[in-house]
């Protein structure tokens, strides 16, 4: 059936069909006879100076911090390959992560890219490289950024099994994050006790609740309870044997 | 084949680009360009150069396909609103040497503009690379060319051809990365859905010219392609030239004027 305002296919000459289909058969050809496309893994450059990207925000230095953020997020994944985390650069990494939280401090993006994207490798050097990243950027801003650090400080514990650097992480998230909830201002009395240090767990027990800091009736209930299991376990390693 | 009428015809196109100051306009533009390209060299810490190459070339390369697509697109439009094409065709003229005659005009306009963007580059880049890298946008915009008079004869309307056009360049440059996506590892055991999304995608490949082989800045900045490249984009210019005439002729003459 012929449209309304289309003359028959009898219109169109013969030569203008020949290279109609003689040009749809050589692209077709040209096209199969070329290499397929192979992926390759481009290294990841250093960002650009951040008065630079300021400029280039046009005064959307947030937007523009989002958008770097997808970038590095998706390096990983260039097009036809996946580059495993444990072989990108990750001094390089961190400076992208500095730049971005330089451009938007108040995102929490790149801290938990840090933590559960590129802190996950199996590789201890680049989960410490990753962590002191994290540390550093707590020490910056406590109140907003504790979290991520109590993150990590588990992670030293379980991963790294480093205890001491958890204990110091954990330490400070107590001294200089007041806004963090109990649970993470106390992580250093579980750490203490991990390591069988029941004494100085009981002491900082012992000066949180002196100190007055405690108000909620829950939470002082929970570290009461918590004073109490470790005078038993200190009693119970300091009793004599029976056998 | 009317090759005095197809010369004639190319003749007015060019002289009707004169007229309307398209050459004017393009300069403003690449020099706009250029001047963007020197803010990006003096905003620049380290590599400064390169960044005013690439953007340079980048930047002029887009503007010489959208110019380029604008003025056939509005070009054509104008001429069937005002009658032109029916009085061109009363005269003892082919549709297809109407095709051909305009079609030459605008190649000719494509190179003059790519040797026009090219300028630039042969300030900033080294002079071998440069030239490949005109003789590229040449090529592109041929292509382009031939998009667009194919858009327009097709669709006859401004929105519907220029979306078109925007939307096939921006396949053609991103069909190769797509492929690769669509191969890679991350979906190879993929769902029959996956697989077929795949074929589609090969398929797609085939038909469309894969300008992200044409006209990189990493030419200037980086190594020159080697002629032997530029050889392979000027065959495949060639070809989807052909096919996109041939395929406007074949709208064009199924048209009821």
């Amino acid at each position: 059936m012929i449209a309304r305002d289309e003359r028959p296919l009898a219109a169109v000459p013969a030569m203008v069909f020949a290279m109609l289909i003689t040009a749809l058969g050589l692209q077709i050809a040209w096209h199969a006879a070329q290499p397929r496309p192979v992926a390759r893994a481009e290294a990841l450059e250093a960002p650009v100076a951040v008065p630079v990207l300021r400029v280039a925000s046009l005064g959307e230095p947030v937007a523009l911090a989002q958008l770097v953020t997808l970038y590095l997020q998706a390096f990983d994944n260039q097009p036809g390959i996946s580059i495993p985390f444990r072989e990108l650069d990750y001094r390089r990494v961190i400076e992208w992560l500095e730049t971005i939280l330089a451009l938007d401090p108040a995102t929490q993006y790149p801290l938990l890219m840090a933590t559960h994207l590129y802190g996950q490798v199996p590789d201890q050097a680049r989960q410490r490289l990753m962590f002191d990243f994290v540390h550093t950027q707590f020490l910056r801003d406590p109140n907003r950024r504790w979290r991520w650090l109590a993150n990590v400080t588990l992670a030293c514990k379980h991963r790294l099994k480093d205890l001491p650097l958890a204990l110091q992480y954990a330490r400070e998230i107590a001294q200089l994050a007041p806004d963090a909830p109990p649970w993470a201002r106390q992580l250093h009395i579980i750490l203490l006790e991990d390591m069988g240090e029941v004494e100085s767990a009981k002491i900082v027990i012992g000066g949180l609740l002196d100190s007055g800091q405690i108000k909620d009736p829950y939470e002082l209930r929970f570290l009461i309870d918590r004073l109490r299991s470790l005078e038993e376990k200190a009693e119970n390693s300091t009793s004599p044997s029976k056998n | 084949m009317g090759r005095r009428q197809i010369a004639t015809l190319a003749r007015f196109t060019l002289l009707e680009a004169w007229r309307t100051r398209l050459p004017w306009l393009f300069v403003i533009a690449l020099a706009l360009v250029f001047g963007a390209a020197y803010f990006v060299h003096q905003l620049a810490i380290t590599e400064s150069a390169r960044m005013q190459t690439a953007f340079s070339a980048a930047a002029s390369r887009l503007v010489a396909v959208f110019v380029l697509s604008l003025y056939i697109l509005t070009s054509l439009v104008r001429e069937f609103n005002d009658k032109g094409l029916e009085l061109t065709l009363s005269f003892a003229l082919r549709r297809a040497d109407y095709v051909l005659g305009r079609f030459l005009g605008f190649l000719l306009i494509a190179v003059v503009m790519a040797l026009l963007a090219g300028l630039p580059q042969m300030i900033l880049a080294p002079a071998p690379a440069a030239l490949q890298w005109i003789s590229s946008l040449a090529l592109e915009l041929i292509i382009i060319a031939a998009l667009s008079v194919f858009c327009i004869l097709t669709f006859t309307q401004l929105m519907p051809a220029a979306s078109f056009v925007a939307g096939f360049y921006l396949l053609a440059r991103a069909i190769t990365a797509i492929q690769l996506i669509s191969s890679s590892a991350i979906v190879a055991d993929a769902t029959l859905s996956q697989r077929v999304i795949g074929w589609v995608i090969d398929g797609l490949a085939l038909m469309l010219p894969a300008l992200d082989q044409f006209t990189r800045s990493a030419w200037l900045v980086d190594s020159a392609p080697g002629w032997t490249a530029i050889g392979s984009c000027a065959v495949q210019a060639l070809i989807y030239t052909a096919l996109l005439i041939a395929a406007a002729m074949f709208d064009f003459y199924r048209r009821n004027l």
